[in-house]
Parts: C-alpha cells; sequence; structure tokens
C-alpha cells in the first residue's frame, strides 16, 4: 500500500450532504474482478451526461479542479453499500484524501486500505476548508498526518483525530494481513478455546 | 461482573487479540461471499501465496448481477462482464474449497437470504460480507456486518478482522403496531427520526414489545436497514421465535449440541442495568405505513402526507432536499398517494422472504396490476418454491406481474433489470439514492403490501384503504 505522510495539493469543494457510494461509482462498474482502471469512471452520473460527454459544471470538469487530489465533502460522504470500487475509483482519479463533518463506517475503514486519509472536522472547520477550496488551483491545502493537521492556503491550521493504528499503517504503508498473520499464535489459541466453548459453530 | 449489553458479550466471546489501544482481532464464525466484491479479495490471496484459512466457515454464493429470467440457464442471458464474474466465483469456490451455491441449485439466492435459510446464521455469530446488507443477520442476535473487498482477503486470510469497539444504541419500540403496518414500516420510520448517519459509530439493539411481535423474516427487514442508518449492525436478542425459525435447518446443530447451543442462546440478552449510549424511543402506535419521497432512506414520511418543501429543512439538507425534489421530479405540497407510478419491484434482501411474498399476494388477490411493470424476485429459489407451493406465485401471474428467479435484481440494477431514466419506481427494496435502479431511474422505498398496492392502483396507495 502507498504510504501517506504529507499531502500538498488542490482541494475539491463537493458541499453535497450524504454522497453515497452510488454517485462516487455507479453500480455498472462494479463488474471489473481488478482495483484499477475506475477513475475514469469517478462520480460517473454526477460527471457525464446520457451522451458520455463530460458535465463543464460538475466540479471535477473544472479546468481548476481536473488535478483535485483533495475533496471537501458535506456530511455523511461515503453512505450507502460496502463496494470498495469506491476509494479504489478516488484513489484511481488521484484523490488523497477527503475531508468533511463525517462519513460512512464502511467507507471510512476501506479508504484506510488503500492509501487514502479521511478526515473528520467539526462544522466550522470544514466550512472554511471548503471555502478555501472554492478558491480553486491557486488555493493549495496541506495534510501532514503525523502532526495530525490540515493546513488552509491563508495558513489557518486545523488539528484532526486519527485513530492510532489506522495512522500507523497509513504513514508506514503496511498491509494489515502481514500484520494480523504476526498474531497466528493467538487466533489458533482462540479457535482451541472456542471450539471447546461453542463446537457447534 | 459490571452488566453488558447484547453487543458487549457477543463481542468479548469473539476477542482474539486485544492490543493495548484497544484494537481487537474479532474472530469471525461466518464469512458470506458474492461474485461482486470478492474477485480482487481471492486474487489477493493467490497474489501473496496465502489460502483461506477457515474454507468450513466461507459460505459464497453468487447473486448481485444474475439474470434473475426464466432462461438464465443459458449464459448469453448474462452481460460478459457479468458471467467473468460469476465465473471467477466459481472458481474461486472450487479452488479454496468453500461452500457454494452456484446458480444451477435451487438453493441459490440473495446471500442474505440463504445464510439463515440455511442455518449459516445462529445467535451469538459473527458474521461478515462484503456487502453492507449483512446487518440482517442481526436479527439471530449475531454481530452481522458489511465490510470491504481488502477486509474480505483480511477475513479469509485469517478468519479476524481489525475492528475496535462501537458504542450501544437502543432503539425500543413500544407497544402494538396498527393494522396495515409492518417491519419495513418500523426500520424505514426509524431511520426517518434519526437520520442516515445517526446511527454511525453504534450498534444498534432493536427492542420492545413491537419487535418481540415480529417473525424472524420481520426482524431481518428491520436489522437489515440498520445501515441505511449508518450504524455498524443492528441486532435483536435471540428468542423462542429465534430459536423455532433455527431448529432443524441444514447447518443448524443438532442433537446434544443443539441444547448446549441453546443453553448459551439464552444468555444472549442485555442485562436489565446495562450502559447505554444513546436510547431512541419509538411508540409503535405512532408508525404509519410510510414511503420515501427524495433519494435517502431518511427521507421518510406517512404515505398520508405531503411532498415536503426543500426549506422545511435545515443546514446541508436543504440543498439536497432541493436537489431530490428536482431528481424525483416532485412538487411540494403534493399529495404522496397523488404520485404515479410506472414499475413495481418486490424483492431484495429486505423484503423477498416468504412473508413477505405472501403479504403483497393477499393484497394482489383476484386484482390486476395498473402499471407499466410489475415484477416479484423471490429472495432464494427455495422462497420460490415454497411461493409456489403456497399459489402466491399463481396469484402474482394473475395479477400481471412477472415472476422470476432469485437474485438482487432491480435493488442495485447489476443486472438487465433497471429503470429508465424518469421511469418511477414502488420498490420494497432499500435504497432510493440517484442511479440506484438504474441511470434516472426515480424509486420510493415501501413495505410489500404498500408495493402491491400501488401495483393494483398505479400509484403510492395507503395500504389501509385496501384492507
Amino acid at each position: 500500500m502507498d504510504k501517506f505522510e504529507t499531502l500538498t495539493g488542490i482541494a475539491a469543494p463537493m458541499p453535497l450532504v450524504n454522497i453515497d457510494t452510488d454517485m462516487i461509482i455507479p453500480k455498472q462498474f462494479l463488474k471489473t474482478i481488478k482495483r484499477s482502471g475506475l477513475g475514469v469512471n469517478l462520480f460517473d452520473e454526477m460527471r457525464y451526461d446520457d451522451d458520455g460527454k463530460e458535465i463543464p459544471d460538475f466540479v471535477l470538469n473544472k479546468a481548476q479542479y481536473r488535478e483535485a487530489e483533495i475533496l471537501v465533502a458535506g456530511d455523511n460522504f461515503g453512505c450507502g453499500s460496502s463496494r470498495e470500487h469506491a476509494p479504489w475509483a478516488l484513489k484511481d482519479f488521484g484523490v488523497r484524501s477527503v475531508i468533511s463533518t463525517s462519513f460512512a463506517d464502511i467507507f471510512y475503514n476501506n479508504c484506510f486500505k488503500n492509501g487514502i486519509l479521511p478526515i473528520v472536522l467539526p462544522e466550522e472547520a470544514v466550512a472554511v476548508l471548503m471555502k478555501d477550496a472554492e478558491k480553486g488551483s491557486n488555493a493549495r491545502m496541506t495534510i501532514d498526518l503525523e502532526n495530525q493537521t490540515v493546513t488552509s492556503s491563508d495558513g489557518e491550521t486545523f488539528a484532526f483525530e486519527v485513530d492510532s493504528f489506522k495512522k500507523h499503517c497509513l504513514m508506514n504503508g503496511l498491509d494489515d494481513i502481514g500484520l494480523t498473520m504476526e498474531k497466528a499464535a493467538s487466533i489458533d489459541a482462540f479457535e482451541v478455546q472456542a471450539e471447546q466453548a461453542r463446537p457447534w459453530v | 461482573m459490571s452488566p453488558k449489553t447484547l453487543y458487549d458479550k457477543i463481542w468479548d466471546a469473539h476477542v482474539a487479540h486485544e492490543a493495548e489501544d484497544g484494537t481487537c482481532l474479532l474472530y469471525i464464525d461466518r464469512h458470506l461471499v458474492h461474485e461482486v466484491t470478492s474477485p480482487q479479495a481471492f486474487e489477493g490471496l493467490r497474489m501473496s501465496g496465502r489460502t483461506v484459512r477457515a474454507p468450513d466457515k466461507t459460505i459464497a454464493v453468487p447473486d448481485h448481477n444474475v439474470p434473475t429470467t426464466l432462461d438464465r440457464a443459458n449464459a448469453a442471458t448474462m452481460t460478459e462482464d457479468s458471467r467473468v464474474q460469476v465465473e471467477a466465483l466459481d472458481k474461486n469456490a472450487k479452488d479454496f474449497g468453500i461452500h457454494y451455491y452456484p446458480v444451477s441449485d435451487v438453493r441459490q439466492g440473495i446471500v442474505h437470504i440463504v445464510g439463515p435459510e440455511q442455518g449459516w446464521t445462529l445467535p451469538g455469530m459473527t458474521v461478515v460480507c462484503g456487502d453492507s446488507h449483512t446487518a440482517t443477520h442481526g436479527a439471530f442476535g449475531s454481530l452481522a456486518h458489511g465490510i470491504g473487498t481488502s477486509e474480505v482477503e483480511h477475513v479469509l486470510a485469517t478468519q479476524t478482522l481489525i475492528q475496535k469497539k462501537s458504542k450501544n444504541m437502543k432503539v425500543e419500540i413500544t407497544g402494538k403496531l396498527r393494522p396495515g403496518v409492518t417491519a419495513k414500516d418500523i426500520t424505514l420510520s426509524v431511520i426517518g427520526a434519526t437520520g442516515t448517519a445517526g446511527g454511525t459509530g453504534y450498534v444498534i439493539e432493536y427492542c420492545g414489545e413491537a419487535i418481540r411481535d415480529l417473525s424472524m423474516e420481520g426482524r431481518m427487514t428491520v436489522c437489515n436497514m440498520a445501515i441505511e442508518g449508518g450504524a455498524r449492525a443492528g441486532l435483536i436478542a435471540p428468542d423462542e421465535t429465534t430459536y423455532e425459525y433455527v431448529k432443524g435447518r441444514p447447518h443448524a446443530p443438532k442433537g446434544a449440541q443443539w441444547e448446549a447451543a441453546l443453553a448459551w442462546w439464552k444468555t444472549l440478552y442485555s442485562d436489565d442495568d446495562a450502559h447505554w449510549d444513546m436510547v431512541v424511543t419509538i411508540k409503535g402506535e405512532d408508525i404509519a405505513p410510510v414511503v420515501t419521497w427524495g433519494t435517502s432512506p431518511e427521507d421518510v414520511l406517512p404515505i398520508t402526507a405531503d411532498v415536503p418543501s426543500a426549506d422545511s429543512f435545515e443546514g446541508g439538507k436543504v440543498g439536497a432536499a432541493q436537489r431530490s425534489l428536482e431528481y424525483m421530479g416532485l412538487e411540494p405540497g403534493q399529495k404522496l398517494s397523488d404520485i404515479e407510478i410506472d414499475t413495481v419491484f418486490i424483492g431484495s434482501c429486505t423484503n423477498g422472504r416468504i412473508e413477505d411474498l405472501r403479504a403483497a399476494a393477499e393484497i394482489l388477490k383476484g386484482k390486476k396490476v395498473a402499471v407499466k411493470r410489475a415484477m416479484v424476485v423471490p429472495g432464494s429459489g427455495l422462497v420460490r418454491a415454497q411461493a409456489e407451493e403456497e399459489g402466491l406465485a399463481d396469484i402474482f401471474k394473475d395479477a400481471g406481474f412477472e415472476w422470476r428467479l432469485a437474485g438482487c435484481s432491480m435493488c442495485l440494477a447489476m443486472n438487465p433489470d433497471q429503470l429508465k431514466p424518469g421511469e418511477r419506481c414502488a420498490a420494497t427494496s432499500n435504497r432510493n439514492f440517484e442511479g440506484r435502479q438504474g441511470r434516472g431511474g426515480r424509486t420510493h422505498l415501501m413495505s410489500p403490501a404498500m408495493a402491491a398496492a400501488a401495483a393494483v392502483t398505479g400509484k403510492l396507495t395507503d395500504v389501509r384503504e385496501m384492507m
């Protein structure tokens, strides 16, 4: 997995609340058996018209946001389906961090497995960063995972919380299956004990 | 011992390892797998030379993009990319030696209907699946939640999941439900009250007389949509209704093991003085038959209400409601019961069980549909067979419904069952998101009886007028 330490990049504003995973990557693109190549279909139904042409008003189609690496989004980003195709599509497009007041649980977890940092900030902070993102490509935000801060283009800094284990894995690009495998003895012991306690399972 | 919730008890029985920061390895008793979210996970195993740690606890069934038309035995009914996914699951199930119900098996169906039906899901278990509606299995008092594909790979390889404990929320539905009000109305009304993010960070336990009175089918409907309220899982404590449903199922314990299991299951309830981080109480008698009007499952109103205006909301929801009204083609103030529909879809892991089909058939008996298209997609081959035996299939067919084979179908429209732009559907499924049932399609969520009533009148209808 790609490491995430610091990121300075263009942030695209998406103030809509409840942006669901069907919006992020519609179901017709879930038929792939690969993880890559989904970026072109990120936000497909908001981004392209029925003929497949770009809708000029959509934020990621605007010249200043085509290289966005950060999204600043409305409440409850990533709600709905468990599809990991959502973070795969974001990553493939080039988005490495999403900032919102809240995220749906499964999406939030899926981000960390793919080198994407979801950042939860209070409403007032998200409002400031949303305004900052609206300035376009001249305004670059900086995210520092080590110090757990987001800094706007004006130099205003906001601290965020992140689970220490998730942070550790993201900063070091660790594969958590490998980490769990190191605890195989605990799992073996649990299985023996569980087999005695609940043999019907 | 300090008092515990049901969630605390199941959690404590499954912690295989706990780190100092509280990060746990939670042991997984049942891992359900389907064709859409698993191919990359199996590929990951192969690439790293890993194998499935507990194939006997891993159960696979294709459901999301299988055709539900009667000619599906013919591979040409599937699009190329769907066929590739189903064939990949066939191969992965065989290569890794996991339990499998292929498309040709009468037991095939939606993974969340097949698991309980076959007795794979039992009280007190941990159950995961690469699908958000895994919450369904919580109806048995099992801790069940959806996971992403990386986590699917993690569970395949280690039979554990890295987790931190969620908070406890109690949702109590007191007293009795009124006639015409069903489990679907309960679960939609709860989401209407708490919002789609209200449950974020929580595991919900549903309790109260109205929940106790529900059948297992109804309880599965309630827990199924816990995820729509943002919760990691929904739970209902097991009781006689649960044991009666489970007993005798192919993979349920038998003989002395049944007795041992039962003794443990009877300890699975929240202690009287357990701590709750949040409590929501709704009177059963206050719940009406409901429908959704917008593009979020929280956009719930009684069928007797009017379409709301965007400015009746606050904050970011004002813009979202405006967008929803435009997408749905609705005017504020319009009566919900005046909204005309083109399509009716009865099915899904929310409402594709036998009781759902009975409820719809009861309304449809001797009537004809007044919509362009109406389809029933049973949740499994066995539900379908039972419905045929009970004469329900004939009622549906006589009324003008298509009688399909089992699958997820138009709930997420990954197979050819889709709405066209602007088409409006009365659906018993779980999501009314933009484009969910097909690009530009408009979805109103409701109970099977309400969907049947809508099929008969051609518009959203208060089922109580037809009872």
